[in-house]
């Protein structure tokens, strides 16, 4: 295990980024953490997948969460932008079920850099926004050998990158000094 | 009292205040009563003059009422809203004094003292007073006199003007009712032979305090002025309304924009004199075509500061269509809320205010109420441990308890095939296929027996974390009184 400094983490401000996969909470939530402020969460009101503050307190503080519920993705990329735009907050998640367009994703680079604010669209996979500054791939592998009260180990590949080189890199986030540490393959 | 001015005061009586308000609005001339239930029978409250002339009376039954006269017409009484009408003939009446009072259900006190020389003297006020509700359609009668209990005597007994001065002989030959004495009390007096006023005046006072108590002889007084009595004037409720008639009307935002901050300066002044914040604003437009259109802005915070509400506004006003122009703007505070002031600080604020707005300014987009935080609450059901509760409306909580781990997120249970009480080695779920690679539990949890929840119906979980060779953590349970095992949540 090495301690030592993330090599992607912060995402680049000022921008908005993609993640998809079965670990794209755990991202997400683990960017929100090493930001450590008040961050805005997106999502439709049809969706039956809630947020769990007890199980978010292994990252942060869930009083640092504002929900924001819409009806549709027409109106989740509404207020994105708007919030994005505004600055008053350093990131933006928004839950996306639908792919977006060009025109859609480059509104939301635009609020984005307004703001100087990071974006962050949670994406099914392969559904993807050219406009998006980078792409993640966020896996959750199974480590035998760890203690069963160990965070799930995860791999996070880097599948696009506008400003940089692609990478692959396994995580495991510590609950205890909520921080996120780089482990080797075989999670150890 | 001061020299030389001595206190006068208006009693106005109404004596058939209610069913003159409805048939202002719809004027009818035969007998006409309106009813009120009470105590599972309906009654009559309130009747026209052509009714009584027909021998009808308040309290009577309705359908007595209906047998003695077939043509009776009838509506329901309203008595809240015949309150609410008094306190507009209240506030109406503050046209000839400062102080002006309730006076029961039906009635309303002025304290006219100095002022009905403006009016041309006491006759003129009082002529002016009946010319004017007249006018309205309320039959009223009014009393003129030094004292409140007076007034009030000569307003239900006899109408007119007292003189200055002198209230024995003014009062002397009105029945002893007009004392504003209980009804039993009344009567016994009467039995005794005490019919007037002046007889009550006449009597030796100790004898008759110890049998009727004080509160006879305080009333003699309070009318004839020997012990004071006061008159409440109601306080006037704040009004945080404004607005801008225009001389020409205007049909650009920019325009529309600048009209609104000088009506929302003015209106911070008022919110600011009165230590309140405006918690929901109301921009109503009129247009030449007599057309109103109206801006709502629901704030997440109290706020008197114009120049943070104006861009807020900008949202709004982009919507409405100027027609051939506007040429009025009202702006109202619906809501308001207390804020007192505050020592302004250079360590907290800019963040804090920024983040408020953009709450105030998404809210005018999907709803205030769509914005939620996340809240701890006491329970140790999964998805009753916590609530969610409007931005606007609350302050965050960090008290979270320690529980053993949870998934970040919850959904509603989807059932698996399996059987036994151990986790299945594999098993399909959301048509993946998935195998046990380690798992840990059980943590019982019970169905908390005080709430009917339906999704508890199978009784006692025992919920595992299942750790799956495809690397996804699933939080499953296995209901032990209804077998089944359900996957409710996934760990990050």
């Amino acid at each position: 295990m090495m301690r030592a400094a993330l090599p992607f983490f912060p995402l680049s401000k000022g921008r908005t980024h993609e993640v998809c996969g079965a670990g794209a909470y755990g991202f997400a939530f683990s960017l929100a953490a090493h930001l450590g402020e008040n961050f805005l969460w997106i999502r439709e009101t049809w969706e039956p997948t809630q947020l769990n503050p007890n199980g978010i307190t292994a990252f942060l503080d869930p009083s640092k969460i504002l929900l924001g519920h819409t009806k549709d993705q027409l109106e989740s990329l509404a207020v994105a932008e708007e919030a994005l735009r505004s600055g008053a907050l350093p990131l933006v998640v928004i839950a996306l079920s639908k792919p977006i367009g060009l025109t859609e994703g480059r509104r939301l680079q635009l609020a984005a850099r307004d703001g100087k604010s990071v974006g962050l669209a949670i994406i099914p996979e392969g559904m993807g926004s050219n406009a998006a500054e980078t792409r993640w791939q966020c896996r959750p592998a199974f480590s035998p050998h760890a203690s069963p009260y160990d965070s799930t180990l995860n791999r996070w590949e880097l599948i696009k990158n506008k400003s940089g080189t692609l990478g692959v890199w396994h995580v495991r986030w510590d609950t205890a000094s909520r921080r996120l540490d780089l482990v080797s393959a075989s999670g150890e | 009292m001061f020299d030389g001015i001595q206190r006068r005061v208006v009693s106005i009586w109404f004596p058939r205040l209610a069913s003159d308000r409805y048939l202002r609005a719809c004027p009818i001339e035969a007998p006409f009563a309106l009813t009120l239930k009470q105590n599972n029978a309906n009654r009559i409250y309130c009747l026209n003059q052509a009714a009584t002339d027909q021998g009808l009376e308040r309290g009577m039954s309705y359908s007595d009422a209906r047998a003695f006269c077939p043509s009776l017409q009838s509506s329901q009484a309203k008595p809240e809203q015949d309150a609410r009408f008094l306190n507009i003939l209240r506030r109406w009446a503050t046209r000839y004094c400062p102080w002006v009072g309730l006076e029961g259900e039906d009635g309303l006190i002025l304290d006219v003292t100095g002022s009905t020389h403006l009016f041309g003297g006491e006759e003129a006020l009082v002529a002016d007073l009946r010319a004017r509700l007249g006018k309205a359609g309320l039959g009223a009668q009014i009393g003129l006199a030094d004292t409140r209990g007076a007034a009030w005597a000569l307003a239900h007994f006899g109408e007119g003007i007292a003189p200055t001065g002198d209230m024995l002989s003014a009062l002397k030959s009105l029945p002893i009712a007009a004392l504003r004495l209980p009804d039993d009390t009344s009567v016994a007096l009467q039995r005794l032979g005490l019919r007037k006023v002046g007889d009550l005046a006449d009597t030796p006072r100790a004898p008759f305090a110890r049998r009727f108590g004080r509160d006879p002889l305080m009333r003699l007084d309070q009318a004839l002025g020997k012990q004071p009595e006061e008159i409440t004037p109601l306080a006037e409720p704040p009004h945080y309304g404004v607005r801008i008639t225009l001389p020409e009307p205007i049909g650009l935002l920019s325009d529309v924009m600048s009209g609104t901050e000088r009506l929302l300066t003015q209106l911070c002044a008022k919110l600011k004199s009165q230590e309140m914040g405006a918690r929901q604003l109301c921009v109503t437009l009129r247009r030449v075509d007599q057309g109103h259109q109206q801006v709502e802005l629901r704030l997440a915070r109290p706020l008197r500061d114009a120049q943070r509400i104006l861009p807020l506004f900008e949202r709004g006003m982009t919507e409405i269509d100027a027609g051939f122009g506007i040429d009025q703007l009202r702006l109202e505070a619906t809501q308001v809320e207390p804020l007192p002031v505050q020592q302004i600080s250079h360590v907290i604020g800019k963040d804090k205010n920024k983040l408020d707005d953009l709450v105030t300014r998404l809210g005018t987009r999907i709803g205030l109420e769509n914005i939620t935080r996340l809240l701890p609450a006491d329970s140790h059901i999964p998805e009753r441990s916590f609530i969610t509760s409007p931005v606007a409306y609350s302050e965050p909580d960090s008290s979270w308890p320690h529980t053993h781990p949870r998934p970040v997120c919850l959904f509603p249970p989807e059932a698996i095939a399996a059987s036994g009480n151990q986790p299945p080695e594999r098993f399909r779920w959301r048509r993946m296929s998935l195998a046990l690679g380690r798992a840990t539990g059980p943590e019982r949890i019970a169905p908390e027996w005080w709430f009917s929840d339906d999704n508890w119906r199978a009784g006692v979980r025992d919920y595992w974390r299942v750790e799956t060779t495809q690397g996804r953590r699933l939080w499953m349970f296995y209901t032990p009184q209804d077998p089944g095992w359900y996957v409710q949540g996934e760990f990050a």
